[in-house]
């Protein structure tokens, strides 16, 4: 009987081993593809209980903060906007129930303090508690205030960027929402018609107009084609692509210097000049602003749209049929976002140095040390310092005497370009700038949609108002 | 070394551990628990003395290593449980001093064990009433589609961890004194042994209770344990591999007859076959239990580090306190911890059958041998569960899961394991044994 009880033991042994065997296959040999598995809300609600890192303005302003639930183990963090309807497409939401977005999203691995694996594992070895890295960006609450304020609840964007550095101050986009508000009215912030939760800024393609006609300018001058004084025949209309285009109002101008037909933005002047430059020089100038692919701004690839010449979704190329002398005055099928518009006036501004649009200056830990900083780095050469210097004089010129004047600031010589993109009845109003001219520190694109008044009467004044309020604010 | 001191020693161990559980677990959660938590390990530590002290007296001789082990897994327990919610530690606590209750009562009442032999039918009777109860109308309890619980009052308490040890004493009597009929009187019909009907029909009533419990009360862990150590006890006794054979074909038959037909068995293998159809309906428990574990990893969070209490109230894996605890163990103590408890058991069964070897009383032997393969079979039937070796039911995990009935009747196990042991190594009276001097 002795030897059947050790057999017995035997079995015992060999079904505990079996146990141990299937806990090692789950644990350890298993565990990647069971973390990985999309039925596994583990690693989404261990996020919560990580003290995600704040989101800042320059001047300290606190944009995205966290609140606490429970206590000890079954302490969970969420978040919380302390004002959640100023820079709620910038900034993102970030909840369990609705994911996240915006910088929320590009960030996350900085927020939740993942950034590196290496360090983490030390730190929990240490018993010390992951946390999140602290990010500051270079948007300007007071600025971004004046930007909202100016559009009043009319549709449409505010973008400012510094020149130099690529750093974004102001990104406004109306409607906008409360981000507050995103864990219980999400349904309705989707379905609603006014597409509050849509970054009209980074996702919104509109036609440019003649704001447009700064980046023929710059294609015409820097490739030595023309010169601010060459002269061409603004008499209305005239037929482009085959078919009649006239000026705004059907206004007449016998022959003018292209600085004149900048001035009072004459199309039929720079419809010639884009047809005499061409499809591949337009092109070629083009993708040197930016246009054709995503700006390398840092928010998710996925919520940036590029801006060009669109056929049923789809972006053409110099190879494409397309009418090239009324690009050139951004009308056919040019659409174009208010973050490109505003880094065409900022690589003007910039001596032609096209920065790389940014957001984010610096990541710090919670004990205030820097993570690291990012750094402004150039996205691409656009034109050469004369030139930039040449459009940035003919700018000023439509700000002092042409259609911009509605832009201009006391004492400080401000360079702009008007636009106006009639879209059945109303007009896509436009207006890109910088200041000061000669040292430039914020460059600016303004759109409102569907109004009734023009680039210079409606969005310049806007554009005035937040580059006063950048201006005087250091 | 005496075996006592030796059991004393034993403890030792499981005072490190139970500081170093509690500790660990006051710190993770010091912002919201007192230091009054800390006194926990001072008090089990008292009563595991008691009981040592107790078992000195009473049986000096008994196996040395048992009572340690299970003061191992309960100290083990008692930390996760605290972890989990300290509420329901105090209630195990509690439950641990009736246990001991009943362990002191049990070998204080019980003065020969042999004893239990006399009354076999009268414990079976009392088995099978028991396995009954959770279906009587008033006082039955459904759990997850399965009838385990009887509610007297606030009481809840599980019969089946109670039958468990009527069935094994009943099993054990009747088998020492029919097992070699079994055998002496089968035929042998075209190779197989099949044994007279007249001593086989008993057996067969077990088998019939075991697939009773399957349909009556839904309960497959139960009656696997049930059913398995019943092959134990039948093999050990009349050494008919066959036999055991001719068992497992039949319960196999039996589970996959009543899987068709019987709809929340069919479920439960559903499930275990296929979690992902449904991750968070049915299959929702196995695979949180996997999502545990596989968060834990090699050496596990840490206790009381891992996510288990969610904002809303709601804990993962679900019944963390009792069903998977071994996914929390795997959790936060890694592979290591959860193999460390598979261990203990492990070393129990060990110790188990080796009072078994040890006795040479057949009924005696026998006991032993069906007691401890039932809390083996008991330990494997849920951890197999949660490590998707076998189906997920309710069993509880010995003295590690929270929950009276089962602390209380393992206790008795215990008291009775060490019963039989005390008999297999007191030393025999031998007056003329002679003073060997050199």
């Amino acid at each position: 009987m002795n030897a059947r009880i050790t057999h017995l033991f035997g079995i015992v042994v060999v079904l505990f081993a079996a146990l141990v065997g299937f806990t090692s296959y789950w644990s350890v040999f298993h565990a990647g593809a069971l973390e990985a598995n999309r039925a596994n809300k583990r690693p989404l609600l261990e996020q919560q209980r990580v003290r995600r890192g704040l989101i800042l303005a320059r001047d300290g302003t606190v944009l995205a903060r966290n609140k606490s639930t429970g206590s000890g183990a079954n302490k969970f963090y969420s978040r919380t906007y302390p004002d959640g309807s100023l820079f709620p497409h910038t900034v993102g939401y970030n909840y369990v129930s609705r994911g996240n977005s915006a910088l929320e999203r590009k960030y996350n691995d900085d927020l939740t303090g993942k950034a590196n694996e290496i360090q983490t594992a030390f730190d929990e070895l240490r018993g010390k508690k992951r946390e999140g890295n602290d990010l500051t960006t270079a948007l300007d609450p007071t600025a971004q205030r004046v930007a909202l304020s100016g559009l009043a609840g009319r549709a449409g964007s505010v973008v400012a960027i510094e020149p130099q550095t690529g750093l974004v101050r102001v990104m406004a986009s109306v409607p906008g929402f409360d981000l507050n508000a995103v864990p219980d009215n999400f349904a309705r912030l989707v379905r609603a018609p006014d597409a509050p939760l849509l970054d009209r800024a980074a996702q919104s393609g509109y036609p440019p107009g003649s704001t447009f006609k700064v980046v023929t300018a710059a294609a015409a001058l820097d490739s030595g084609k023309f010169t601010p004084n060459s002269v061409l025949n603004g008499k209305s209309p005239q037929t482009i692509g085959g078919v009649p285009l006239s000026n705004f109002s059907n206004e007449q101008f016998g022959d003018i210097t292209l600085t004149d037909a900048l001035t009072h933005s004459v199309n039929t002047v720079w419809a010639q000049v884009g047809e005499k430059l061409g499809k591949s020089l337009m092109y070629k100038y083009m993708n040197r602003f930016g246009f054709d692919r995503k700006p390398g701004i840092d928010l998710p690839p996925d919520e940036l749209r590029s801006s060009g010449v669109y056929s049923n979704g789809k972006l053409l190329g110099p190879s494409d049929a397309i009418d090239i002398g009324r690009v050139a005055i951004g009308q056919e099928r040019l659409q174009v976002t208010p973050l490109q518009m505003a880094m065409v006036a900022s690589a003007i501004a910039n001596g032609g140095h096209l920065m790389r649009p940014h957001l984010v200056e610096k990541v710090t830990d919670p004990d205030g040390r820097t993570v690291r900083r990012i750094k402004a780095s150039e996205d691409s050469k656009v034109m050469s310092e004369a030139t930039a210097r040449s459009l940035g004089d003919m700018m000023s010129k439509v700000v002092q005497e042409g259609t911009g004047t509605a832009a201009a600031l006391q004492g400080i010589n401000v360079a702009g370009k008007t636009g106006t993109a009639e879209k059945g009845n109303a007009n896509q109003a436009w207006f890109i700038a910088f200041a000061p001219v000669g040292a430039p520190r914020v460059a600016v694109a303004v759109t409102i949609e569907q109004t009734t008044g023009q680039g210079g009467t409606v969005a310049a004044p806007i554009a005035k108002q937040v580059m006063e309020t950048l201006l005087r604010g250091k | 070394m005496t075996a006592r001191n030796r059991e004393l020693l034993g403890l030792f161990p499981v005072a490190a551990l139970i500081t170093a559980g509690f500790t660990a677990v006051y710190m993770a959660r010091s912002s919201d628990l007192g230091s009054v938590s800390l006194t926990y390990g001072g008090i089990f530590l008292a009563l595991c003395l008691t009981v040592h002290m107790f078992v000195r007296a009473k049986l000096p001789d008994a196996d040395p290593y048992l009572f340690p082990l299970v003061a191992l897994l309960s100290a083990f327990g008692l930390v996760l449980i605290y972890r989990i919610d300290d509420t329901l530690a105090r209630q195990q606590a509690a439950w641990f001093v009736v246990g001991i209750v009943l362990f002191v009562a049990t070998i204080y009442l019980l003065r020969d064990i042999r004893a239990l032999q006399r009354y076999r039918y009268v414990i079976a009777a009392i088995g099978i009433g028991l396995l009954m109860l959770p279906r009587l109308p008033g006082i039955g309890a459904q759990v997850n589609g399965a009838y385990l619980g009887v509610k007297a009052g606030p009481i809840t308490f599980q019969p089946t961890e109670f039958a468990k040890l009527c069935i094994i004493v009943f099993l054990a009597s009747y088998l020492v004194e029919r097992g070699e009929m079994l055998v002496l009187g089968a035929r042998r019909v075209l190779g197989v042994t099949i044994p007279p009907l007249k001593h086989f029909g008993p057996l067969l009533v077990v088998w019939g209770a075991s697939m009773f419990m399957l349909v009556f009360i839904r309960d497959l862990g139960s009656s696997l344990m049930f059913f398995g150590a019943f092959l134990a006890l039948i093999y050990v006794a009349t050494g008919r591999l066959s036999f055991v054979v001719a068992g497992l074909v039949m319960f196999v038959v039996g589970s996959w007859f009543f899987a068709h037909t019987v709809h929340h068995v069919q479920e439960r293998i559903d499930i275990w076959l296929d979690p992902w159809n449904d991750p968070q309906g049915s299959g929702f428990q196995i695979v949180q239990s996997l999502f545990a574990q596989a968060d834990g990893g090699l050496f596990g969070k840490g206790l009381g580090q891992a996510l288990l209490n969610l904002p809303g109230g709601a804990q993962i894996p679900p019944a963390p306190d009792t069903d998977l605890i071994y996914a929390v163990i795997t959790n936060e103590l890694g592979l290591f911890g959860a193999a460390g408890v598979v261990l203990a058991y492990m070393l129990f069964a060990e110790r188990g059958f080796r009072v078994a070897v040890m006795s040479d009383d057949g009924f005696l032997k026998l006991l032993a041998t069906g007691l401890t393969a039932v809390f083996a079979l008991q330990a494997f039937v849920i951890v197999g569960g949660v490590t998707r070796v076998i189906p997920l039911t309710g069993v509880t995990l010995p003295f590690v899961s929270y929950g009276g009935s089962s602390i209380v009747a393992n206790f008795v196990l215990l008291a009775l394991l060490l019963m039989v042991s005390q008999e297999a190594r007191a030393p025999r009276a031998a007056p003329h044994s002679p003073v060997v001097t050199r």
